[in-house]
């Protein structure tokens, strides 16, 4: 079909494009989903920067129980017992957390995520808030240019972070152990259930998928990694899940074990 | 039962256009295709809509139906309360041509510019040999109607007509992936994804994935993969030195 003069993308002046006026004519609840993504990540954010400075309650001495805002924590800074890779790091200034050489990684690991990306592009940066809604801003490059360009380096975090979440497993599994030898209390199945769920949300990864086998042309020369991809990929829909229910886990674990750390609560025994 | 549906049209051509009122008559069963039908057959028989298949299979009914883009043929009349308005526009990304019909040339352009399925030197055709689980990636993609609903909603282009230049929108990056993943395609087309039809404009925000009728996976298994390959080639030191080292080219 003939276009007509002066509405082909390429030429110039200007496409006509039909009556674009009003922002949108969505007549849904659209601003919804980004206005509580934006309250969920800030509630995150905000208990995650108090308690990461906060330097107390983060041990719980008789069950062994260490909150994975402060792993691994090696600094002399650490409350005794706490320090399970022990304490190579001298003392701390207080605006330093004790978890320094994790949490930044977490961090950049979360804001680079594919997901996290979606999330925080849409509520926060507004670029598109919601489908068919335009966006406020008069340019747009994407991730075409810095700074932007840099959440390609998401593998790395992904790396890292394969290496925290060991640590926090080892750190679940020597909760088994408290004060009074081997015993099993709600803060374990907190602290487990915790790393189940990390485990589930690194290696659903985007980059986790691309690596184990996405990357491949021929899945039938390496047949091992097929199936490996397909294991991820299944996890793989389901990572925007797991990024949410991370949060929560993270928050939950986090709150139990300050709790009972500061005696407000005491620990739900089932063993010993 | 029938009723008679609000319907609100944007009526006009390149120069002008407004949005009409009308009373329609809906029945049991129907979508919005067929009271545009009913319109065009009983107050406005100058009303330009494209249609073929009524069966969501041609993607030539594309539009958007209370500012969500969607095929006219697949958005049951059932989904609307009786007394609400029901707002058809063409498409907002194109330009418009007449009423409800505009100007899809942008993509047939996007998808000149990538070059087709390039197999290996001395491969005739009828010797193609592939194994399912090579190609099944790829077939996902083939599901496509070419609807452009996904090139519509992209806000990269759908906000922003300059990008039209560099960005070749969902569906043609997709079609890059196609073949990319393709088992006998020997074409290099991962530095063209970044650099010719502007991956990096994607900021991966899924409204493609939305919107599309035939449930493709767009974001998950065509962008971020090869987002994924790009950045194998060039943001990952560590890959880049494993090419030269084992002189391999990815597998
Ligand atoms: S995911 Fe990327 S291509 Fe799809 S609509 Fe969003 S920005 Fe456009
Ligand atoms: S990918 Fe989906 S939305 Fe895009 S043109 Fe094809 S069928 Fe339509
Ligand atoms: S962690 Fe979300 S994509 Fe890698
Ligand atoms: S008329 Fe063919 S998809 Fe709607």
């Amino acid at each position: 079909m003939a276009s007509p003069a002066g509405t082909s993308p390429t030429d110039s002046p200007a496409p006509v494009r039909a009556n674009t006026a009003p922002r949108t004519r969505r007549t849904d609840r659209w601003w919804l989903p980004p206005l509580l993504t934006t309250l969920g990540l800030a509630t995150f954010v905000i208990y995650a920067t108090v308690r990461s400075f906060m330097r107390t309650d983060y041990w719980a001495a008789e069950h062994h129980y260490l909150t994975p805002f402060y792993s691994p924590c090696l600094s002399d800074s650490c409350v005794a017992g706490s320090s399970h890779f022990g304490t190579p790091i001298g003392e701390l200034p207080v605006f330093i957390p004790l978890a320094f050489l994790s949490l930044p990684f977490l961090l950049g690991f979360r804001l680079t995520c594919y997901y996290y990306r979606k999330a925080y592009y849409r509520s926060i940066w507004m670029a598109p808030p919601a489908c068919a809604v335009g966006e406020p801003h008069e340019r747009y490059t994407g991730e075409t240019r810095l700074p932007l360009i840099l959440q390609n380096v998401h593998r790395y975090f992904f790396y890292v972070a394969l290496v925290i979440t060991l640590i926090n497993t080892y750190d679940a599994i020597l909760a088994f152990g408290g004060e009074n030898g081997f015993g099993i209390g709600l803060g374990n199945v907190v602290l487990l259930l915790n790393v189940v769920l990390l485990w589930c949300y690194t290696l659903s990864c985007h980059s986790c998928r691309h690596v184990t086998g996405g990357r491949l042309k021929h899945f039938s020369r390496n047949p091992v990694r097929y199936r490996l991809w397909t294991q991820v990929s299944k996890l793989n829909t389901r990572h925007m899940e797991f990024a949410w229910l991370t949060l929560g886990t993270l928050v939950l674990t986090d709150l139990y074990v300050w709790l009972v750390s500061s005696g407000a609560i005491a620990d739900l025994r089932f063993i010993n | 039962m029938a009723y008679p549906a609000k319907l609100r049209v944007w009526r006009g051509d390149t120069t002008s256009g407004e949005l009409q009122d009308f009373e329609v008559e809906a029945n049991e069963g129907e979508v919005v295709l067929d009271l545009i039908h009913r319109l065009q057959a009983t107050q406005t028989p100058d009303l330009a809509v494209r249609w073929n298949c009524k069966a969501g299979k041609c993607g030539s009914c594309s539009a958007e139906v209370n500012g969500r883009p969607r095929l006219l043929c697949m958005t049951r009349m059932s989904i609307f309360d009786e007394d609400e308005v029901i707002t058809v526009t063409p498409m907002r990304t194109f330009p418009v041509i007449r009423d409800l019909v505009t100007d899809v040339s942008y993509n047939y352009e996007k998808a000149r510019e990538i070059p087709s399925f390039t197999p290996p030197e001395g491969l005739e055709p009828g010797e193609y040999r592939m194994q399912q689980v090579d190609v099944e990636r790829s077939q996902e993609f083939r599901k496509c109607i070419e609807c452009f609903l996904c090139q519509d909603t992209c806000h990269v282009i759908r906000d922003h007509e300059e990008n039209k230049q560099s960005f070749a929108g969902p569906r043609y990056l997709m079609r890059v992936a196609e073949l990319e993943m393709h088992p006998l395609d020997v074409a290099d087309r991962v530095g063209d994804a970044q650099d010719v039809h502007g991956l990096g404009y994607c900021n991966i925000t899924k409204c493609c994935t939305e919107v599309c009728p035939e449930g493709i996976h767009i974001t998950d298994n065509a962008l971020i993969p090869m987002k994924e390959r790009v950045a194998d080639r060039r943001y990952d030191p560590i890959v880049w030195l494993g090419n030269k080292i084992f002189k391999r080219d990815g597998a």
